[in-house]
Formats: structure tokens, sequence, C-alpha cells
């Protein structure tokens, strides 16, 4: 097997979040609920969002998948807590360009979602690892609107 | 299994991450051998043109050719006639012209439609889509544990009011062959019609629709192997000449007036537009192709290898396998899942392997919920499959296995 592509994938650090996830589990008040799934192979995320005065002053997450979808979720959760809305926003577009193998912005520090970066290589998987951050956009936009 | 039948298929020929390519994701669609490909190269290379309409020599070759599919498909499953066999674009199509022709001139409000829980999408779908516009009842028929469904549960669901059932032949997911003659006969006792999901049954078994008695039987090229984008719908000769076509346009018109028309007889009211004609060329190449094996040859094949496969892949600590236990229950479709790892990471260690598996939930999202699992792994083999692609799977496995419980 060529284990060494496979590496290039399962980091090391990816795998701790899939085996530790953090931020595991729901808000239960004044939060922002948003279930979001992959209807091709059935992701599913639940992600819960306390946003106050334009800051995610915390984000949990619930749900079920494979390694990449739920480690993603427990970063991602991880990178947007304590920051303020664009910030948060201003990550996911460039994780999704980091997705995409485009060049991205490598101005704001992405802690840990670095590791995904080999997902890019695998394009069946891209969608296991956005798919928490579309939670997220959807959740602060949601947010906005309320 | 003749060993040179793989020989045919150029695209196994191939490396697939520095690795020879297994494809055993032959139940999403199969591989084409060379003899289908030629067939589709020749039509274009000599004979296309529209048909039914041409005087020329091209079209009469066309139309030649496109009729004499018909006919080869009318002898492939038994029907009696070939006004019986109407060319579509796949199941899908095939099943939504059933719900939205026959299924809206004759299901009323209370009425049943009776399916079960181990139907693809396709067989729901126009179900619901049906029952919520004529406020009918859309019921399932529960499975055994082990998957398999029991006439028991059968009768108990049709009634009176049940004006269709719909079921699957063979299930993409579990495997499991159902007893769609027996409940064909149940359903004709309630004056209900017999739709058969043939999609991954024609494939891989004899069809006899006169001996299964029912009264439609769908299915798709591409999973035998022929092209993608070609499909039958069969139907009893008096069941369809009452139907209305569901789609309107050129090809299908007898007399076009200004406010009013008429259709074409059978089978073209229900083939509007210029219909898939190399398609069905490319089909029928596929079934001389599988009938020079022999349908009987390949079904025997698939339940060797369900067989072989169910045993050793058992044999690995912590794998789980779906539907029936007993391989002469099932076609050569294995779904299954390993403890700790998940289906779409199997998926990708094997794909570095050069191993093609299918992982999700299939299609089946209601199976999937009475199997209580999000998603499922699943190798489906066909007759360009043999023990060795088995052994490289379960070598894949065994390094899945391995390579997570080393990173946790």
């Amino acid at each position: 097997m060529s284990s060494n592509n496979l590496d290039q994938l399962y980091r090391q650090v990816i795998m701790d979040h899939y085996k530790t996830p953090r931020n595991k589990g729901t808000i239960e008040e004044n939060s922002v609920n948003i279930e979001m799934n992959n209807p091709t192979c059935g992701d599913r995320i639940h992600l819960t969002l306390q946003v106050e005065d334009g800051i995610v002053k915390d984000a949990k997450f619930d749900g079920e998948g494979c390694s990449i979808s739920m480690a993603s979720a427990s970063m991602m959760t991880q990178a947007v807590k304590g920051k303020d809305v664009d910030t948060a926003l201003k990550m996911s577009g460039i994780f999704s360009d980091m997705m995409l193998g485009k060049e991205y912005d490598d101005s704001v520090d992405l802690g840990d979602i670095e590791a995904l970066q080999g997902v890019s290589k695998f394009p069946a998987r891209i969608k296991c690892a956005t798919l928490a951050w579309k939670a997220m956009e959807k959740g602060v936009h949601n947010e906005e609107k309320s | 299994m003749n060993p040179e039948i793989k020989s045919y298929f150029p695209i196994l020929k191939q490396e697939v991450n520095g690795h020879p390519l297994i494809y055993l994701d032959s139940a999403a669609t199969s591989q084409k051998p060379i003899q289908v490909i030629e067939a589709l190269k020749e039509y274009y290379e000599s004979d296309n043109s529209n048909v039914h309409r041409g005087v020329h020599t091209l079209g009469n070759r066309a139309t030649e050719k496109y009729e004499g599919a018909r006919e080869k498909v009318q002898k492939f499953i038994n029907a009696n006639a070939t006004e019986e066999i109407i060319f579509l674009r796949g199941t899908t199509t095939a099943i939504n012209l059933v719900a939205q022709s026959y299924g809206r001139a004759n299901v009323e409000e209370g009425d049943e439609i009776v399916i079960t829980y181990m139907e693809h999408h396709s067989n729901i779908i126009p179900w619901q889509q049906l029952a919520k516009e004529r406020g009918a009842v859309l019921k399932y028929i529960e499975l055994e544990e082990d998957g398999t469904i029991s006439l028991e549960n059968v009768r108990a669901a049709i009634t009176d009011r049940t004006k269709i059932v719909s079921m699957v032949y063979v299930s993409n997911v579990l495997g499991t062959m159902n007893p769609v003659k027996e409940v064909a006969k149940i359903a004709h006792e309630h004056g209900a019609v017999m739709v058969v999901d043939g999609a991954q049954a024609a494939p891989h078994l004899k069809i006899d629709v006169q001996d299964l008695d029912c009264d439609f039987f769908a299915f798709s090229g591409h999973k035998m192997v022929g092209p993608t984008g070609i499909g039958v719908l069969y139907g009893k000769k008096h069941l369809l000449e009452q139907m209305e076509p569901v789609e309107f346009g050129g090809e299908m018109i007898d007399f076009v007036g200004l406010y009013d028309s008429t259709w074409k007889e059978l089978p073209w009211k229900f083939e509007g537009g210029t219909p898939i004609i190399a398609g069905a060329v490319g089909l029928a190449a596929a079934i001389d192709f599988l009938q020079e094996i022999g349908l009987d040859e390949i079904e025997k094949h698939e339940h060797h290898m369900a067989a072989i496969a169910m045993d050793k892949m058992s044999a690995i600590e912590g794998l789980e396998i779906y539907g029936p236990k007993d391989p002469a229950k099932r076609a050569g479709i294995v779904t299954f899942n390993m403890k700790e790892v998940h289906p779409h990471d199997v998926a990708t260690v094997l794909d570095m392997s050069g191993i093609a598996v299918r992982a999700g939930h299939h299609c089946a999202q209601p199976l999937m919920k009475w199997l209580d699992v999000t998603a499922t792994a699943r190798a489906s083999f066909y007759l360009y499959n043999d023990e060795s692609d088995i052994d490289r799977l379960v070598e894949g496995l065994r390094s899945a296995k391995e390579y997570f419980s080393d990173v946790f």
C-alpha cells in the first residue's frame, strides 16, 4: 500500500482530532442551530454557535461521519471560537481555497487546520472536510439575519 | 467463469495509484467490453442517422439497428411483443413514467402504494410524490432480521386498497434476491399492479417477465456492460395501451393539429424526441455479450464470488456484513462496515491500493436507517472479477484495519 500518500491525508493531528474531538456536544441556550449533511455520502453535522456582539463566543458540534469530516469539524470549532464573525468567515474562505488547491492567504494563523492541506489531493474527500465550515457559514449568516 | 473474460474489458488493464485496478463497484455501474465499445464506434462511424423518418439509406440502417435492439431486449427478458419494450434513459426514468402515467390515472385518494424498506431512492421518491399528489398512502413492507422479505409481511401490507406494489428484484445494498413472482401473485389477488425495479437483476440473472407475471419491469443498460443513458421499461401491452405519454414532442406523435394532436402507437408514443439510438445499439451488443457467456453461468459465478468474499471477509475481526448470510439468497454484492474505520476511510485506503469500492448510503437512506448506520462500504462483483480480486480486497481491508489501529 502507498502509505506515504495515505500519511499525507491522515496526518497525526487529524487522527488526534478524530479520536478526541474538541468541542463535541451542543450549546443548549442562546445558540443558533445548524443541521447539515452531505447527501452523497451520509456525513451529518449538527453545529451550535453562540454569537454575541459579532463574536463567536462558543461553538460545539455533534454528528456522524468519516475521520476527515469529524476532525475538520473539531478543528473548525477550535479555530473560530473567540473570533469575530468576519475573521471566522475569512478563515472559511481561506480553508476553501486550500481545499481547492488554490493559493491561499497565509496571513491568518490556521493552527491545526493546516494539517488538512493534504485533503486537496483527494478530490472525493474535499466535501468531507468542508462540511463543518459550510455549516458555520450558514449559522453565522442566519444569526446576522435574525 | 472463463478467465479470458477480463481481457475483453480494456479499462481493467490499467494501474490506479501504482497498483493494477481491481474494480469492485459494478453495482454502481459496470465496465464495458470491447464488443460494446466497438458497436458504438461502428454505429457512429457507419450508420449514424435519425430514425423513423429519413428516406435515405443511413436512416434505414439506423432504424433497423434501433428496432433490432428492441427485438433483442424483448427476447432477453422474454416479453410477449416488441410493443412492450420502451427505450428510456434508465431505471429512474422508467419508474417515474409508471408513477406519472399509470399512477396518476389509477391512484385515488386513500389508495395505497406498497414498497419495501430496501428500495433505492429511484423506487421511493416517484411513489412519495404520487402519494402526496393523490392523497394516497405509501406503505413499507418490513424486512426480516437478515434483510430478506417474508411473504407473510407482504400479505399483511397489501390490501384491496392497494393499487401499486413496487419492489426491487435484487437489493443494491443487501444483495437480497426478492420473491417478486410470488409478490406479483399476491398483488394481483388484490387487483394491484406489480412494478419490478430490475436494475440490479437484469445484469445478473435470466429475466422472464412472463414467468414473473409482473406488470412493469425497469432496468438500465449501464449496469449490464452497456452504455449509460439507455434503459428499458417493460409493460404489459394492455396497460401501456391505456397509459398517456408524459413527454410530448417530436417522434411520439401521429397527427399534429393547431390545438390537438394524436399519438403514435406503442411503443413509440412513450419515446418523445430523437431516441437514444446509439445507446440502444450498445445495449444490444451488451445483451449479445452476456448471452454468449450465459446468464445462468453469470448468476452461478456471482453466488460463488459472494460465498468466497463473505467467507474471507468475515475472517477479519470487527468486520460486519449486512444482508442474508446464505450466499444462495444473494447476488454478488457484499455491503459491510469495519469497526473503528469509517467506510469513506476504508474506501480511500483501498483506492490507494487500486481497489474501487463504494462508500456511502448507496441511494438507500431508509434502508440505512433500518440497518441503523449512516454509511456502509460495498464491494460488488461482476463477471470480470475473480477470486484473486477478493484476495486483493481482503488484503486491502487488513491494511486499512492495521493503518487505522496504528494511528489510534
